[in-house]
């Protein structure tokens, strides 16, 4: 794999009429990784990905994809993506299974149909016809018809939208086995979960722009503190257990006899807080640290909930 | 599937093979739909029958058959490449079957190439179907089939050109309306069933500048009265033709 990344924006604009969807975009795409565009809904994540895919012109700056643009080099670029759009793009009376070989038919080197039908539990669709497929099994199926043509790059367009937590599971293991393949990934996601447990990098996506990218763990240590909570004894002296922790952590009684600690929460503040409890008698309860998650960190980024 | 399944080995498949899948594949979505095929198949059959038996709408001196059967073959040739591509591709836009075929390897004028294949086999199967009914009925041809074969082609680019307009432009619901709509008018003044002279003479010279006046009343002059080459006829569906795949480029949106 080169180590070139696989998607390179500098500056994108994207305009509908008066509205920019996309508003200066910049956005790095490593190769071999699986990278998750987040946002919420209206952001810019499917016109972004969309200009990635060639569909759009951009209005300013600049895309280059596999080192191509996408627009221009169309020709020379579509054999080498994959593309799962979100949604439909199959004929209505289609099965399954004659589009996915139809999809293979276009391509060289296509994987084998019937294996990746099985893989990807469409062997059940049988005769239907494509619009009376399950959101689930059409999901499927469009992801399916993103990887016969044994791309170098992916763009899935929220693959795991409409999805039970099975087939979820499902598809974030085909994910992750295309990533060890040599398969760069990018994916659109408003689910914070999908880019937790999946990405290797993160993009967060706000009114068109990137507002913070790197790995899951890199957002979460950057952006919002964690917290500890115990129970015990009312009325603590919390001035005096304040001055045991180190300095910019902040303790506090919550309710009765619940206790919060914010701060960065180490082995050490939770021994020092054990011994503290332990000098003044006091049975720690229900001791438990919580580790922020890309939710909190897109909040505290946006001022706004993924999910609208 | 094991380690190594997935593993990048990108490249298009020839185009030869890709324009003979999609067309492929466009011929069994034609084929499999009812809709398409009441349009397609059952209307120009019942009408061929119907009409020969019984002399309703007064094809004139001669026998109904002679009269019906170029009108017929004209019916399907608008059904096909008109309507039923109209709708077919209004709601493969809507579908965004035609957006992701054009993030695919097959280049869009190869997409466009296979449809027209798909629309050429259909109408194959139409005419050998429809000629093989009016032989059964008395059917007895005149002229010859250069002028014919020449005809039909020139009337299936026009309409094709026209019902690519209609789905690429409009929405689908709309089309599926508009499509079926015309496929109606133009049948009953179109010169298909019922004779051009039986309207006032006002109407008659519009009607006869339709693309549908223009197939059936070419396709008459041949098969009825054995003109060698119906050069208005031909002119007529040329302008068509240039006006609606022009239109068609010009206007056609892909999503």
């Amino acid at each position: 794999m080169s180590s070139e990344p696989v998607v390179q924006a500098r500056g994108l604009v994207k305009r509908y009429g008066t509205r920019t969807a996309v508003d200066g975009l910049d956005l790095e795409v490593a190769a071999g990784a699986v990278t998750a565009v987040l946002g919420p809904n209206g952001a810019g994540k499917t016109t972004t990905i969309e200009t990635f895919e060639g569909y759009r012109r951009p209005d300013d700056g600049r895309v280059r994809v596999l080192g191509l643009d996408p627009v221009r080099d169309a020709a020379a670029l579509r054999p080498r993506i994959g593309v799962m759009l979100q949604s439909g793009g199959v004929y209505s009376g289609a099965r399954a299974d004659e589009m996915l070989r139809h999809m293979a038919k276009l391509h060289a080197h296509p994987l084998d149909v019937d294996a990746l039908i099985e893989r990807l539990g469409l062997g059940s669709c049988g005769r239907t016809a494509y619009r009376r497929l399950s959101g689930g099994q059409q999901q499927r199926l469009a992801l399916a018809m993103a990887v016969v043509g044994r791309p170098e790059l992916v763009f899935l367009d929220e693959p795991t939208a409409g999805l039970d937590p099975q087939a979820r599971r499902s598809t974030w293991d085909l994910l992750r086995e295309l990533r060890t393949d040599g398969v760069s990934v990018v994916l659109t996601t408003h689910f914070m979960d999908e880019a937790e447990q999946l990405a290797d990098d993160v993009a967060v996506i706000d009114a068109g722009r990137v507002i913070a990218q790197g790995s899951p763990e890199q957002l979460c240590r950057g952006g919002a503190e964690n917290t500890l909570r115990f129970t015990g004894r009312p009325g603590l002296e919390i001035a005096s257990l304040l001055k045991a922790l180190p300095g910019g952590s902040e303790a506090a009684e919550l309710a009765t006899g619940t206790y919060r600690i914010t701060g960065r929460i180490d082995p050490e503040l939770l021994a020092t807080v054990t011994s503290w409890c332990a000098q003044h008698g006091v049975m720690p309860e229900g001791i438990a640290v919580e580790r922020h998650t890309l939710e909190d960190v897109f909040l505290e980024l946006t001022g706004k909930e993924l999910r609208a | 599937m094991s380690a190594g399944t997935y593993t990048p080995r990108p490249g298009a498949a020839p185009l030869s093979r890709m324009i003979a899948a999609q067309a492929a594949l466009e011929t069994r979505m034609l084929l499999r739909n009812g809709e398409q095929l009441l349009l397609t198949v059952v209307i120009p059959t019942l009408l061929l029958v119907l009409f020969s038996a019984v002399d309703i709408v007064g094809t004139g001196s001669g026998e109904p058959v002679d009269f019906l059967t170029p009108g017929i073959l004209a019916l399907a040739v608008m059904s096909t490449a008109f309507t039923g591509q109209a709708i077919a591709t209004g709601f493969e836009r809507r579908y965004g079957v035609l957006k992701r075929l054009g993030a695919s390897p097959l280049p869009r004028w190869a997409l466009m190439a296979a449809k027209t294949l798909a629309v050429l086999v259909t109408e194959v199967l139409q005419v050998v179907l429809l000629t093989v009914i009016a032989f059964a009925l008395g059917w007895s041809p005149e002229g010859g089939p250069l002028a014919v074969l020449l005809l039909l082609v020139l009337g299936t680019v026009a309409f094709s050109g026209l019902g690519l307009l209609m789905a690429g432009t409009l929405k689908a619901e709309a089309t599926l309306a508009a499509a079926n709509l015309v496929f109606l008018l133009l049948l009953v003044g179109g010169g298909v069933v019922v004779p051009l002279d039986r309207f006032p003479d006002a109407a008659q010279s519009v009607l006869g500048l339709l693309p549908i006046s223009a197939l059936s009343e070419g396709l008459r002059d041949v098969l009825q009265h054995g003109a060698t080459m119906p050069w208005g006829s031909l002119g007529i569906l040329t302008v068509w033709a240039v006006l609606g795949l022009g239109a068609a480029a010009r206007f056609f949106r892909w999503e």
